[in-house]
């Protein structure tokens, strides 16, 4: 009877250490599958910012090309360094300041993620994931502002953007305590928290620094659409990584938020070169990308709410109204050189707003509530537009008084490429 | 008639073109070239400045009525040179005869069709 009591007492303690194990493990599962689509979706993103520096390098003069294209690769640098030292942070931590921002001490310098795993994925992966959302919101920026601000001027601009505008407006949006993400504002994947606010950001800046020297009367071409064309294949493909893997797992919501990506780029691209075919007579490639990127821009914040057909009107309707807002940019005059706000700001609201109408029935919880969701898009809308608008006019207005931001003339005539590089983008080509 | 080629500085383009527009001469034809002369100009390349065999330039060449070519020399000289008294490299300016000038769009010939 001692040894059959002293066996039950073993195989009890294994027991228990075997489920305590077990307890252990479901927490700290990974979902492989999740895991490597979110490993791939981080990727597609980054490789985003070499397409837009592709894209916009392509549509400015020759003598600014290299330049523009550091636009974008210095943001790669800049704010990859600021997301691991506070950015991360400051998105994803508990509020502080009433909900300002986020921040816990153990986020600095990503300290906590180590060995953090969340949802499936390991923490890591999901900051990594957002952080390149922070650099590419900058990199758009630099759009409406290109060919005449100084390097300088511009990497401590977009250092205190990300910080001060980006940060904030993520955290409200994304983050479990973010009072947008309470209010249930819908924004799948960075329609306000990107597009809005670096459209609208970048039309402050635009106006404020100015136009450039001799716009509109002198021509000022595209030195290379080729490279501009390949620049919106890379920013195509890798927004499946921006939209699908904003659902943050590899299951059905991925599936659909794919699909209304694909959905609402086509018919945006197929909208602009028809309404430009009839408008102008001719179908042209830069209209043909602006509309792609019209429909992409629209879908980003709806791309998991929304079924295909309700993606292929969001990518209709942005391109409309954004070669509207080309048109009356021009008949403006102001000069938002690459159409940061044209393309990025105006799709980004017409998206916010409209995907109202085009909510999958399965996403309400009960009856839906159309208006009510419509009035809390506008909000968000609003909020995140105005809080960039005050809050941009304030830092540019600094670094340029303070550091310099645009360009002296004399610079500005020799182009950035020689005054800010002292390099040359192409080895022999034709003048201009 | 005269033909007016001016190599100057490539960074120094649209300063040149602005003058030129100023002071009435419009017509021009610009090229991108390279050449050799007293220069041995810079360039960053993975951190160490090099200095090229062939240095790139701008060439613009523009045809004039004999009257009109001392001002445009002048203009060109005034934009194209360097700040504080010019540098070497700031470039050359040759001027050659110009046979026949023919537009062709009227098929008009001599000092009408400059």
């Amino acid at each position: 009877m001692k040894k059959s009591k002293g066996f039950f007492v073993l195989l009890l303690l294994m027991l228990s250490t075997i489920s305590i194990q077990a307890a252990q493990d479901a927490e700290a599962v990974i979902d492989t599958g999740a895991t490597a689509w979110m490993l791939t979706s981080t990727a597609l993103v980054l490789l985003m910012v070499p397409g837009l520096a592709m894209f916009y390098g392509g549509l400015v003069r020759t003598k600014n090309v290299v330049a523009t294209m550091m636009h974008s690769f210095v943001a790669m640098s800049i704010m990859t360094v600021l997301w691991v030292f506070f950015g991360y942070g400051m998105c994803f931590g508990p509020n502080v300041y009433g909900g300002w921002f986020g921040w816990s001490s153990d986020l600095f310098l990503m300290r906590g993620l180590d060995t953090a795993i969340e949802g499936g994925i390991p923490t890591y992966i999901f900051a990594m994931f957002q952080g390149k959302f922070a650099i590419i919101t900058p990199a758009l920026i630099a759009g409406a502002f290109a060919e005449r601000v100084t390097f300088k001027g511009y990497v401590i601009f977009i250092a205190l953007w990300g910080t001060i505008v980006y940060n904030p407006l993520c955290h409200w949006v994304w983050a479990s305590d973010g009072f947008l993400f309470n209010m249930d504002a819908i924004d799948f994947a960075g329609g306000t928290v990107v597009h809005i606010s670096a459209g609208v950001s970048g039309l402050v800046a635009a106006l404020y620094l100015g136009a450039r020297r001799g716009y509109p009367k002198t021509a000022m071409h595209p030195n290379n659409l080729v490279m501009t064309l390949i620049g919106a294949g890379l920013l195509w493909v890798g927004w499946f990584g921006f939209n699908a893997g904003s659902s943050l797992t590899s299951a059905l919501s991925t599936a659909q938020a794919l699909t209304a990506t694909q959905a609402a780029a086509g018919a945006g691209a197929l909208a602009w070169i028809l309404i430009e075919g009839l408008h102008q007579g001719k179908a042209t490639a830069l209209g043909l990308v602006s509309g792609i990127l019209a429909g992409l821009v629209a879908v980003t914040p709806a791309a998991g709410v929304v079924q295909p057909g309700g993606a292929m009107v969001l990518g209709v309707a942005a391109s409309m109204f954004c070669y509207l807002a080309i048109l009356v940019k021009n008949k403006l005059g102001y000069d938002d050189t690459l159409d940061a706000f044209g393309i990025h700001g105006v799709g980004g609201i017409v998206g916010a707003i409209l995907l109202t109408f085009f909510i999958r029935s399965s996403h309400w919880g009960g009856e839906p509530d159309v208006a009510g969701q419509l009035m809390v898009q506008i909000k968000a809308v609003l909020i995140a537009a105005g809080y960039a608008a005050v809050v941009t006019l304030i830092l540019v207005v600094l670094v340029d008084k303070i550091f310099g931001l645009r360009i002296p003339p004399q610079e500005e005539m020799a182009g950035l490429d020689s005054s800010c590089h002292g390099e040359r983008g192409y080895g022999m080509l034709n003048a201009g | 008639m005269k033909l007016i080629t001016a190599i100057i500085r490539e960074e120094k383009l649209e300063s040149v073109r602005e003058a030129l527009i100023n002071a009435g001469i419009e017509r021009i034809t610009v090229n991108r070239v390279s050449g050799h002369g007293q220069q041995t100009s810079e360039e960053l390349y993975r951190g160490q400045k090099v200095i090229p065999n062939l240095i790139n330039k701008v060439r613009i060449d523009i045809a004039v009525n004999d009257e009109f070519t001392k001002v445009t020399c002048d203009t060109i000289i005034k934009s194209a040179k360097t700040a504080n008294g010019g540098k070497i490299g700031d470039g050359k300016i040759l001027i050659t005869p110009l046979e026949e000038c023919i537009r062709i769009r009227t098929e008009e010939t001599g000092n009408v069709a400059i």
